[in-house]
């Protein structure tokens, strides 16, 4: 991580630990927290894939529901533990990933964007048909218990998830600063030069289509025994929608956009609660704008705004603003992974 | 025999508005290279505005239609100016997401005017339903198949006859090539998405009396047609055509022989055999997907 990153992260971990004091106890702003933070686990996932592999997907409502269906129905119907039958949904979902990724990433855009599309309703209308409950879905599943000590309270779980989410996203920055993060992003920019630059694509490929696949099902595992319950409307290709909306809204090249896109679509519902069901015309319309007017993100444009400011204060320090990183970053590129930091 | 029957009347009924909506992607397609997911939104436009105004506003058929496909035209125009234009030099991922951003605005905007309910409003003509061996026809299905086939023969005379249609082809083949022989690039474009949100619109209206409509059945028909399309090669308007057929029998055998709920599944599972195993289409050749874009 760069320094900006680590301080940034420092934080992060601040925030988190303070959230109670920040927002008060009240139980249901803790739960809207850690929903948002089941969903930046989705949201991560897709931002690697997509942000830094250049790989679209429509389909990550359906490693989500199978992260949540494999881990509440083993824990439900078979008396496995929680901390065992998570893991195991995450294997199921990587296997799965497996199966979809090695034939889907030979195909490129638009085919690529409805081949996941396509899964991922599959996966929709096999638990609306075979799932326990079919369309009304199940309940009673078990919470959360790690060594004798069970995951109740909603201050508990928000800890619980938005400490996975710090992982995650420790997990993720090294990876994009590795040298197979170097690798995924030269495929963004062009498969044929990473290839002949002895980057081996397809594997990578489908890596990274696997690991976004195991944050999902991780995400939705946490979710069902959260929530205790679960139909297969959560799993339809809106919410697939609603994470790439989270990512594009948030920056897709950018890590802390995806988990600023999360925050803001999570909250976003809770604002408009007032409206009510307008809430589609909403998610559109900010959609379309931000794609737009904003290609970035507002986190890259935060971070930018913030950095300006830095530098303004300072003059003398920083004598002029450099047309090294950030000069180039600042002329922007297009949907170029740029805020790489 | 009877049931067999019934089944493939109602298959081919449903894949001639796949048909349609995969004509719909080829349009664009042929002139842009670009698929727009919001096709489907445009079936959903076709049926509920067509409910307004023939049921709300009480206008004789022919002005509702014509309105109606006006209407379609405009939002297509609108779509194209609005948000395909300003993007048009920029990365594909955008492009796919503007098109399923714009998907989920036009949805929006059903909801907000039309509610959740289903719609639905007479078949075109009264009278009794055709027998045929025990099984029964509807004549909104011969409608449906008269405006299918009236489509298919105006979308091939269009491309294939007149300059107009002839220059949008140009346009896709290579769009600098197009521009230096005079042709206006950005105006055919615009042509496009009106004409396949036209054709959208039309797959709606003539559906709507027999199957219902309501705003969310968008994206379900977008995938159809796209399967359809792809089936039958992507930008081949014949093939999409024949597959949207295909996808619609099969649907409807599965409904009716399997299991009603698995039938959304068929053409999904259709669609990734097609991209995995023959991603030129049961039509289209290894060579012409090489040459493609994207």
């Amino acid at each position: 991580m760069s320094k900006g990153n680590r301080t940034a992260y420092a934080v992060f971990l601040v925030l988190i630990a303070l959230f109670p004091l920040l927002f008060g106890k009240s139980s249901y702003t803790t739960s809207v927290a850690l929903f948002a933070g089941i969903n930046a686990l989705v949201a991560l996932g897709l931002s690697v894939l997509m942000g830094y592999a250049g790989q679209i997907s429509l389909g990550q409502a359906g490693f989500y529901g199978i992260g949540a269906y494999v881990s509440a129905l083993l824990s439900a119907r078979y008396g496995v533990p929680v901390l065992l039958s998570l893991p195991a949904a995450m294997a199921v979902a990587a296997a799965a990933a497996v199966v979809l990724a090695i034939p889907a990433l030979r195909l490129k855009g638009h085919y690529l964007a409805v081949a996941t599309l396509g899964f991922g309703e599959i996966i929709h209308v096999v638990l609306n048909e075979w799932g326990p409950g079919g369309p009304s879905g199940f309940g009673d599943i078990p919470p959360l218990g790690i060594l004798g000590y069970t995951l109740t309270s909603a201050s508990a779980w928000f800890y619980f998830v938005w400490g996975i989410v710090a992982i995650v996203m420790l997990f993720s920055f090294n990876l994009i600063h590795s040298r197979n993060g170097r690798a995924l992003r030269a495929i963004h920019d062009s498969e044929t030069a990473s290839n002949a630059m002895g980057v081996d694509v397809s594997a990578l490929k489908v890596k990274v289509f696997v690991l976004s696949a195991v944050y999902a099902a991780l995400a939705g595992g946490l979710y069902a025994h959260y929530v205790t319950f679960i139909s297969p409307g959560s799993f339809s290709l809106f919410y697939s929608v609603l994470v790439l909306m989270m990512v594009v809204v948030g920056g897709i090249n950018n890590l802390w956009g995806a988990v600023g896109g999360s925050l803001f679509i999570t909250v976003l519902p809770e604002a408009l609660r007032q409206f009510q069901e307008f809430d589609i015309l909403a998610y559109g319309l900010i959609l379309t704008l931000s794609l737009l007017f904003f290609r970035k993100g507002f986190v890259p444009l935060l971070i930018e705004k913030i950095r300006f400011r830095a530098l303004r204060k300072s003059p003398r320090t920083a004598p002029s603003p450099p047309l090294g990183a950030e000069g180039a970053e600042a002329m922007g590129k297009g949907g170029r992974p740029d805020a790489r930091d | 025999m009877t049931v067999f029957l019934q089944f493939l009347f109602s298959g081919l009924t449903v894949g001639a508005v796949y048909a349609l909506v995969g004509l719909g992607f080829n349009i664009i397609y042929n002139a842009t290279s670009i698929i727009n997911l919001a096709q489907g939104e445009f079936v959903v436009i076709g049926g509920l505005v067509m409910w307004f105004f023939t049921q709300s506003v009480q206008l004789p058929f022919l002005p509702s239609l014509l309105l109606t496909l006006l209407t379609a035209g405009l939002i297509a125009l609108l779509m194209e100016r609005l948000t395909i234009k300003p993007l048009k030099k920029t990365d594909l991922l955008l492009m796919i997401m503007i098109t399923v951003a714009v998907s989920i605005l036009l949805r929006g905007l059903l909801m907000f005017k039309f509610g959740k309910e289903p719609y639905v409003y007479d078949p075109f003509t009264a009278g009794e339903p055709l027998q045929i061996h025990g099984a029964i026809l509807q004549q909104q299905t011969l409608w449906i198949f008269g405006i299918t086939l009236l489509c298919i023969v105006l979308i091939y005379l269009f491309f294939s006859r007149t300059l107009l249609g002839k220059a949008m082809r140009a346009c896709a083949v290579n769009p600098t090539a197009a521009k230096l022989v005079g042709i206006n690039v950005e105006r055919m474009i615009m042509i496009s998405f009106v004409l396949s949100a036209a054709m959208g619109a039309l797959a709606g209206i003539a559906i709507t009396p027999v199957s219902l409509m309501e705003y969310d059945k968008g994206p379900m028909l977008a995938v159809k047609g796209f399967s359809a399309a792809i089936m039958g090669g992507l930008g081949r308007g014949r093939g999409s055509v024949l597959g949207g057929f295909i996808i619609g029998i099969l649907e409807s055998m599965t409904a009716g022989y399997l299991h009603s709920g698995l039938k959304d599944a068929v053409a999904l599972v259709i669609m990734l055999a097609v991209l995995f195993f023959k991603p030129a289409g049961l039509f289209g050749s290894k060579a012409m997907l090489q040459l493609r874009k994207f």
